[in-house]
């Protein structure tokens, strides 16, 4: 598809170093997660540098020129995540990266995003806070991935724990929101931003590009075009074709009308925001399980901790010879908490490692309520946890 | 240099390798620490846990850094910023500042310690792909100077281990 696409010349600009080449490659995963926005098709990078962010921004402002993208670095992060929104409403694919504090300052941005079924790629590669925090690596804006911007809005939230993930959960990413008209986030650590390893690039032509459903494709007449009707993911059309888009952070009704306010209007308009996402959790989210058969306890990560997760999972059932199973969520929000609990029939303990506090292991311990004795929670700030201190804790929790 | 290693070991002989690498307490600009880990199986946690090898190019680093080395570990240091070297560790050095300069630039450092690791790592590694790597990750117009760098850093190894070999032999 992307081939074709070069072939055709449909992409503007100066082709010095096309894109990346199918086969092995050795690459930083931020490096990684730009070249696969560019398979994907991005057209526009809008951001305001911040580590450990910073790398995903400079390969874009490299790399976009060579495809007659743009790149733009913004004033702050409140308008790089509004001129996504612009770009995406022009018809591009927009991402921007950040890192916590910019994350903070981008969801306002999100929210009218959301509201507006704006499809845009935002990655936050994560690093401790309150505040400005530190520098390192850290899992602590996964609850602000789903709850800190306004009202009832529903978000996908990816994340990748390999330079391999940084490249395919890109594209998954730009699929996701183009797919179902929303903001997805890719919630990155600075492990993985600022790792490298091996990446295998497949044959361009294999790699499934999903664009948005546009009216013209469905034979809607500007006449009859509602923007935010006809389907529970509407068609979007493009400024500048000639449909008429009131593009509205207020609530409205199908045509996009906030005059007709009613509480019916309200619901129905925040009931089918919400049913897009969470009444389809089961075909977006995806989850990776080993080991499951036979455990008595199972531990559940996400990100990079899923590196250390599954090297300590492996060592204590070879070694100490205690079942444990091992689960990694590849999508965070919307929350699968009905393939978790498929895939789990009883077990003792719940082993949840996170770079925070315990954050995931909220709705974790929600969904197998009546499935475990005791979630445990194994808490690291600002590094990757030791497979010495998982195993260390496994051994603890499994035999008290 | 880490990213170089890794990709000599991961893009030439096709074994996995990850490479990390940190910031110091004064973010960007500080001391810095590269890690690399190899294995011809899948590498989940990708820090080192104990090192092999340690590339220690000034006194703070080997002080702070020798703890994550193995008992029988191989330490490699430039003897000229490196002065106290516990008399526990195998210990090889490479005077890489001089032979950098002697190339004609300080920036070609890297090269020489990658030629005198090449040197250790024999066994391990082709010579031929790290100096692939090299080519490939430094501007091309250097890439005379930077293997002129590579090999005077593989010599010294060596013709170290040929001295240490030939001193064995006469006691």
């Amino acid at each position: 598809m992307v081939e074709a696409a070069v072939k055709e010349k449909k992409y503007p600009g100066n082709f010095r170093r096309p894109y990346i080449k199918a086969g092995r490659h050795y690459l930083e995963g931020s490096e990684a997660c730009v070249e696969g926005a560019l398979v994907a098709g991005l057209k526009v990078y809008a951001g305001y540098p911040i580590t450990p962010a910073s790398e995903i921004m400079e390969h874009a402002s490299r790399r976009l020129p060579q495809f007659g993208g743009r790149f733009i670095q913004m004033e702050d992060e409140i308008s790089a995540a509004c001129a996504l929104i612009g770009a995406s409403w022009a018809g591009a694919k927009a991402m921007t990266a950040t890192s916590s504090p910019g994350f903070s300052l981008m969801q306002e941005a999100i929210s009218f995003s959301i509201m507006t079924e704006t499809p845009l790629l935002i990655v936050d590669v994560q690093r401790p806070g309150p505040g400005q925090g530190y520098i390192t690596t850290s899992q602590e804006d996964v609850m602000q991935a789903r709850y800190g911007h306004h009202g009832e809005g529903p978000i996908i939230a990816l994340a990748p724990s390999s330079v391999q993930d940084m490249f395919e959960l890109t594209i998954e990413a730009f699929n996701l929101s183009e797919k179902w008209r929303t903001p997805v986030l890719l919630m990155v650590e600075e492990t993985v931003a600022h790792l490298r390893e091996q990446l295998i690039v497949p044959e361009l032509d294999t790699i499934e590009l999903i664009k948005r459903k546009k009216p013209q494709d469905l034979n809607i007449s500007p006449e009859t075009y509602l923007p935010y009707g006809h389907d529970i993911v509407p068609p979007m059309a493009n400024f500048g074709e000639g449909y008429n888009i009131n593009h509205v952070g207020l609530v409205h009704s199908e045509d996009g009308n906030v005059s007709n306010y009613s509480l019916k209007v309200h619901r129905e308009n925040i009931d089918r925001l919400h049913q897009k996402i969470e009444g389809n959790v089961n075909e977006i989210a995806r989850i990776e399980s080993q080991f499951l058969d036979d455990c008595d306890h199972v531990l559940i990560c996400y990100g990079s901790v899923a590196r250390t997760g599954l090297e300590a999972v492996k060592e204590v059932r070879e070694v100490h010879g205690i079942k444990i199973g091992f689960i990694r969520l590849v999508t965070l929000w919307p929350f699968p908490e009905e393939k978790l609990r498929s895939l789990i029939s009883k077990v003792k303990n719940v082993f949840v490692p996170e770079m925070n506090l315990g954050m995931i292991k909220h709705p974790i311990t929600e969904a197998l309520r009546d499935k475990c004795d005791r979630v445990i929670s194994i808490p690291e700030i600002g590094a990757l946890h030791s497979p010495e201190k998982l195993i260390d804790q496994i051994i603890k929790g499994s035999t008290c | 240099m880490g990213r170089v290693l890794g990709a000599a070991f991961t893009i030439h002989e096709g074994i996995n390798s990850v490479n990390t690498h940190s910031y110091g307490p004064e973010s960007r600009g500080g001391s810095c620490r590269s890690e690399v880990v190899v294995s011809k199986g899948e590498i989940y946690y990708p820090n080192v846990r104990k090192a092999d090898i340690l590339v220690a190019l000034s006194q703070p680093a080997l002080d702070t850094y020798k703890r994550d080395l193995k008992e029988e570990g191989i330490v490699l240091i430039d003897p000229n910023s490196v002065k106290d070297v516990p008399k526990s560790l195998v210990c090889y050095g490479v005077p890489a500042m001089e032979i950098a300069h002697s190339v004609g630039n300080v920036k070609y450092l890297n090269s020489v310690v990658l030629g005198a690791l090449a040197a250790l790592l024999k066994s391990m590694i082709k010579k031929e792909s790290l100096k692939s790597a090299v080519s490939e990750n430094v501007p091309p117009k250097t890439i005379e100077k930077n293997l002129e760098a590579f090999e005077k850093g593989w010599t010294h190894i060596m013709n170290a281990n040929m001295a240490v070999a030939e001193y064995e032999k006469e006691n």
